[in-house]
């Protein structure tokens, strides 16, 4: 017997009479015979719980816990307690995708909730129910605008996260999806010669704020964008809207991003969830789950998925995406998490982690070994140039109990700070930096 | 469950606040005010009481594995484990960034060197990357596999994937998004591939083959070797779609079958949540000959220990860091719960537990199939069809009886599927209790049809009016008050 699995012997015997046959191998023979699978697959013997929490706890212990200063797409956030426990319970934790509506109208109603507070962050129209991460949505996104455009082209800033720009091409190579980079010039994307680039351009991809933590000025860039027919998308993270123009301002056509920063606990990358807002016109080019607001016979207001006819289970091979999940859990983590930062716990949290990269910037400028070459606007990441050793400086923050910034290549630093970050825990580590020789 | 109206916009109210935030002891920055917004967004404000009841009671208006029967066919809906959650959650796995290098965080390394031996073991798979996040990504990627192996010998005519029409919806819709042209070749009666409709479309333009086995009707593809040597002989790479996995725990591995590439669904066969709809994790695994082409990193074991490497002719990168690092700690405790000695019963019991409903319920409902099935099964609704009576009514009146419905109208071989799954995790009690329900509801599909055609009852709302929701898609909380 097994804690998972309830049948006695008894059972068992009266189960395989009710079924006439005499044992479980009957049911199966139909399976030839060189198929069948008789030996040991030669993993673990079973553990209880109790060995079993020493083994994961042995295991965590080989992960070292750092004090953080590296962001570059995952940020080292605080998690509210009643984040953990809501999202916990069974209820939302064990229930299936939502396509019986009347059991469930919990999932609904938080999407339902979740995609009003992404369209009040970003002033789109809409936002579908999450998806995968950031940069996966910004391939749906891509792949939007590939249908809606019929192009091919897709340009995309020199200013956007590596990763990103890697999946999107790996999502592009295997439809010839021809990408061209958008140059930059003193750490933010160079517009200049934009105008001349968008010949047979489905989509220009842009990210705010960028790799190096600047915040782009996009005002004018829509519709120089949209004069040659193209879409401007643009992955943003959405803590910065807190405080930053948003995404609708600037007349952008599709935004995508990571909800990490909203409470998503690190968890070496996942799962967190991405978003995608888009405008009215777009909405049936929308890949994964939307859901929309309607009546039960009795007049009842309910919520229920719609606009189903985009999706795979109903179109098949002519599907807008072959997206059929998305990362509803985090969607309602999101959720909560921002019902409990409320209208103004957005911007004070928002202005802590912007306040705090400040600081942090300032204390090490005072450090010659730091120079600031772009002198950009930023969020709460930066970039420095590092006239020292980079994989030295790295090595020795870890042996002093920090994760620091990321070496981006040549010299060029990337910091970051959040909530998290006290101004003791940066005055010790600029002091930790100071004694690096 | 309990209804439960209310929006979290519409119990805010200006002021409150549902969170403490450290204090601010930095100076103020000013950013130039044409980068700023111009409105805050408008997020409620409530207290953080009114958080946790409001969602407490949203939960109310769900119904999870925990609290009843969950017989949805293909889904797999067994049991997830608490001790899964517990551990995968440890402060030393939850705060951990992902861009901390390799050998300060050997713990997650060495979970995901672990859980890909593991699952290659236990499907016959040589090696598996567990940077993909869902199932239909998953199969995306093995697709690209496919692609790639067929561009880099030269062999660029390969432009066709075949696929069963029974098959899943994400199987032709994966292949579309890889940039593939999609066949659908004829099912026999049981669901099965037939084999003179494969033959008519096998050519040199044929890249592969995506087959679930156990198929979408619980049956199991016994020509499989047999489709395998005719896809391999002309040329092609065969896929396994692994939805359908859980049945052959203890019975038989895909690897041994002629698959080439595999996709599973930890969220199905290896217990982890289905959080209503994701985070999921579809881990893609292939023979030796194609492991240089998973999507990166993969992890190598080395004297030095344990290290992120990406394969060297990868298709590319699918996911900002390593996939759904949380539901692979699920899924390897789950692992480890079972164990050698139990993992090889969860096939032949869940196959147990179909076949008895299956046969428990054959006298009043529909069998199209007669032959033993193996995890899951399908009736073609209820076996007198006189009364007017639907699979979507019967659907409906389970939900009244706190039973969670089977997967309806899937797959689309029958006009009236019933698809049920029951999975290995419940109790002769349970099913018991499920076929008895199943008999009042054949029984009163007789006496008080009317009755039945206007179920749900009892659940927080009734039958929905779906078509109103897509006429005037009402998506955010400001469309309420337009």
């Amino acid at each position: 017997m097994h804690k998972y699995l309830p049948h006695t012997k008894n059972d068992l015997e009266y189960m395989l009479n009710k079924i006439g046959v005499d044992s479980i191998d009957t049911l199966t023979a139909h399976i030839p015979k060189s198929l069948r699978y008789t030996k040991p697959y030669g993993i673990p013997n079973q553990l209880s719980d109790l060995e079993l929490t020493k083994v994961l706890q042995n295991l965590s212990s080989k992960n070292k816990p750092l004090t953080i200063f590296r962001g570059f797409g995952a940020y080292d956030v605080y998690t509210p307690s009643i984040v953990k426990a809501l999202t916990s319970r069974q209820e939302f934790l064990t229930s299936y995708t939502p396509y019986q509506p009347e059991v469930s109208q919990g999932t609904l109603q938080y999407i339902f909730e979740f995609q009003s507070m992404i369209c009040e962050i970003t002033g789109m129209d809409i936002s579908n129910a999450s998806m995968y991460d950031g940069p996966t949505a910004t391939a749906e996104a891509m792949f939007m605008a590939l249908a809606e455009t019929k192009k091919q082209k897709v340009l995309i800033s020199q200013t956007v996260n590596p990763r990103t720009i890697e999946i999107l091409e790996t999502y592009g190579k295997y439809r010839n999806v021809e990408f061209i980079e958008i140059p930059s010039s003193h750490g933010v994307t160079d517009f200049s010669e934009l105008e001349f680039l968008l010949d047979d351009v489905a989509a220009v991809v842009l990210q705010n704020p960028n790799k190096y933590g600047h915040i782009e000025n996009l005002d004018g860039i829509a519709d120089l964008v949209h004069i040659k027919n193209a879409l401007l998308i643009l992955n943003q993270n959405p803590q910065s809207l807190a405080l930053l123009k948003t995404p609708a301002e600037y007349g952008v056509d599709i935004v995508t991003g990571d909800l990490q920063s909203f409470g998503i606990p690190l968890s070496f990358g996942g799962a967190y969830a991405g978003y995608l807002a888009t405008t009215k016109q777009l909405i049936r080019k929308m890949p994964g789950r939307i859901c929309g607001v309607t009546t039960d016979v009795d007049g009842k207001r309910a919520f229920v998925l719609t606009l189903q006819a985009r999706e795979q289970h109903i179109r098949r091979a002519k599907a807008n995406s072959n997206i059929c999940s998305n990362q509803s859990l985090m969607a309602l983590s999101v959720a909560i998490y921002l019902s409990s930062l409320g209208k103004q716990g957005f911007i004070d949290i928002a202005n802590l982690s912007l306040q705090g990269a400040y600081y942090l910037k300032n204390e090490l400028l005072k450090n010659k070994m730091f120079e600031d070459i772009f002198k950009q606007v930023h969020y709460n990441e930066f970039t420095l140039k590092f006239n020292g050793d980079p994989l030295a400086l790295d090595a020795y923050l870890v042996e002093n109990g920090f994760l620091g910034p990321l070496h981006l290549g040549a010299g060029l630093l990337t910091f970051a700070v959040t909530e998290k970050r006290s101004k003791a825990e940066i005055d010790q580590f600029v002091k930790v930096v100071g004694a690096f020789k | 469950m309990r209804y439960y109206d209310k929006l979290i916009f519409e119990i805010s109210k200006p002021g409150r606040i549902g969170h403490n935030l450290p204090t601010n002891e930095f100076s103020s920055v000013k950013l130039p005010k044409e980068l700023l917004r111009n409105e805050p967004a408008q997020l409620p404000e409530v207290s953080e009481l009114d958080v946790v009841r409001h969602y407490t009671n949203v939960s109310l208006k769900n119904f999870g594995v925990e609290t009843g029967f969950y017989p949805l066919g293909s889904c797999t809906m067994k049991y997830n484990p608490k001790i899964n959650d517990e551990l995968a959650t440890l402060p030393g796995f939850a705060g951990i960034h992902p861009l901390q290098p390799n050998h300060i965080a050997q713990g997650f390394l060495e979970v995901y060197y672990e859980l890909a031996t593991y699952i290659s073991k236990i499907t016959g798979m040589d090696a598996y990357s567990l940077n993909t996040y869902a199932g239909a990504q998953g199969e995306l990627a093995g697709l690209m596999i496919i692609k790639k192996y067929h561009q880099d010998k030269g062999d660029v005519k390969r432009n066709k994937i075949i696929v069963p029409d029974s098959a899943h919806g994400t199987n032709p819709a994966s292949a579309a998004v890889a940039g593939f042209d999609v066949v659908e070749v004829k099912s026999n009666l049981d669901g099965t591939i037939n084999l003179e409709s494969l033959k008519s479309v096998l050519d040199d333009t044929v890249a592969g083959l995506m087959l679930t086995n156990p198929n979408t009707v619980g049956m199991f593809e016994k020509d499989i070797l047999e489709v395998s040597n005719l896809i391999h002989d002309c040329g092609g790479l065969l896929y396994y779609d692994g939805a359908n996995l859980n049945a052959l725990l203890g019975i038989a591995r895909p690897g041994d079958m002629g698959f080439d590439i595999t996709h599973l669904n930890l969220h199905k066969t290896f217990s982890t949540p289905h959080g209503g709809g994701g985070p999921g994790s579809g881990p893609v695994g292939v023979k030796d000959f194609l492991k240089n082409y998973l999507p990166g990193p993969v992890v190598y074991k080395t004297d030095a220990g344990y290290h992120f490497e990406t394969p060297k002719e990868t298709i590319g990168a699918l996911s900002a860091f390593y996939g759904n690092a949380s539901v692979y700690l699920r899924a390897y405790v789950y692992i480890r719960t079972m164990g050698e000695e139990n993992i090889s019963n969860v096939g032949p019991f869940a196959t147990l537990n179909a076949n008895y409903i299956k046969e428990s319920l054959k006298h009043v409902f529909k069998l199209p199939i007669k032959a033993h099935a193996m995890h899951e099964f399908v009736f073609d609704g209820l076996s007198d069809q006189s009364t007017g009576i639907k699979t979507l009514d019967i659907a409906k009146r389970l939900l009244d009886y706190g039973i969670h419905a089977p997967t309806i109208y899937f797959p689309l071989t029958f006009s009236q599927s019933l698809m049920i799954e029951p999975t290995e995790v419940e109790s002769l009690e349970t099913l018991n209790h499920f076929i008895e329900t199943m008999e009042t509801i054949a029984h009163d599909a007789i006496t008080k049809p009317e009755f039945i055609k206007n179920a749900p009852h009892h659940t927080v709302v009734r039958r929905l009016d779906e078509a109103k929701a897509a006429r005037n898609p009402i998506v955010k909380f400001k469309d309420l008050s337009l």
